[in-house]
């Protein structure tokens, strides 16, 4: 269930906000998927999600604009299990979550620390598809159900820093890559 | 049999830890508890140690790591079998703009609601400072009332300090 990327216009990219931005601490709002500015919105996600190394998820907080829109591609990074190519949803949610484990995540908007973070592994999450407004299921495991909970969170105005296991689950990013590494953005 | 507390605290460099260790293994000092990282290029450790040496006598074997700059302090600790070790139960996480006064003023509404800081660690990453500090709170006060009161005065503080917080249950891991 690819989400069919030529359904959006022309994607801009735009700046990554950086936390502590409040932006990135607000709840936002459900928004129209079939808004043409929602649409807009997040044809520029996925735009700038594809030219950020490394990215593999942008949610709408983290280009400042308050709302419930995000794209996930996990596609071919060395984590994932199952792979939905790209995943663009809006007012997502999750249904049904399992098996939690810990793993170390990173954030665009939280560029030099990574946490180790206690996630579902098994996950169901419904939202709906910008443009059409169709709703839809995204059952998987492993990375992608990983990516898609940190993504949720920032739409929910929570960043990896809320998550952390412990007083000493933060850390000083180790490497800056090149290439696909963590989850989220 | 006596328990030491012994600190070092100086800038960093190889073979701290490999020096007080074998000072206090040589007074036939055991090595209990420890704690030892590095902040901001100054090397910090605390630990507890047991044996039979006295004060005066460790504190000679740690000599060197004083003459080369370090600062070393051993003094004794009576354990109190009375009371228990406090487990955390909660997870404050507090990041925004630094600031003077964050972890004062945070950990004080945790100090005034009863709970107990267990472990607590900062990080300034750029402008980006975050506060993470492991929280026992009184038996009886989760969950309940008492810690939705509790989040609500942090986040009111928080909001005072322009800073985020989030308060909530430690996950304990089951093997």
């Amino acid at each position: 269930m690819s989400f069919d990327e030529t359904t959006l216009p022309p994607g801009r990219v735009r700046e990554v906000v950086r936390a502590p931005a409040h932006v990135l601490a607000a709840a936002g709002p459900e928004v129209d998927p079939t808004d043409p500015e929602v649409v807009q919105l997040c044809a520029d996600l996925v735009a700038t999600m594809r030219v950020s190394p490394g990215c593999v998820g942008l949610a709408a907080p983290q280009v400042g604009v308050s709302a419930q829109a995000f794209c996930v591609d996990v596609t071919d990074h060395p984590k994932t299990r199952t792979a939905h190519g790209l995943v663009v949803l809006v007012n997502a949610r999750v249904v049904e979550s399992s098996r939690n484990e810990r793993a170390r995540e990173g954030c665009m908007s939280v560029p030099d620390l990574t946490g180790d973070v206690k996630r579902a592994t098994r996950l169901t999450v419904r939202g709906q598809l910008p443009g059409s407004g169709e709703e839809t299921d995204v059952v998987t495991d492993a990375f992608e159900a990983r990516a898609l909970q940190h993504e949720i969170d920032h739409c929910a105005g929570l960043l990896f820093l809320d998550r952390v296991a412990g007083a000493h689950a933060l850390h000083a990013r180790q490497v800056y890559l090149d290439a696909p590494a963590d989850p989220g953005a | 049999m006596s328990s030491l507390a012994v600190t070092v605290v100086g800038h960093d460099r190889p073979g701290i830890i490999a020096a007080a260790a074998d000072a206090l293994a040589t007074c036939g000092m055991n090595l209990e508890d420890s704690s030892m990282t590095l902040l901001r290029g100054h090397f910090a450790m605390t630990l507890v140690c047991a044996g039979d040496a006295a004060v005066e006598a460790v504190r000679a074997a740690l000599e060197p790591l004083s003459a080369s700059g370090l600062d070393v302090a051993v003094r004794e600790v009576v354990p109190d079998p009375d009371v228990p070790a406090a487990v955390a139960t909660h997870l404050v996480t507090v990041y925004g703009a630094d600031r003077l006064g964050i972890v004062a003023r945070l950990v004080g509404v945790v100090s005034e609601a009863g709970g107990n800081v267990t472990d607590l660690t900062t990080r300034l990453s750029g402008e980006l400072y975050v506060l993470l500090a492991e929280v026992a709170l009184p038996v009886g006060a989760a969950p309940g009332t008492d810690v939705d009161a509790l989040r609500a005065h942090l986040e009111e503080v928080a909001s005072d300090l322009g800073v985020e917080v989030t308060l909530r249950s430690v996950e304990n891991d089951e093997l």
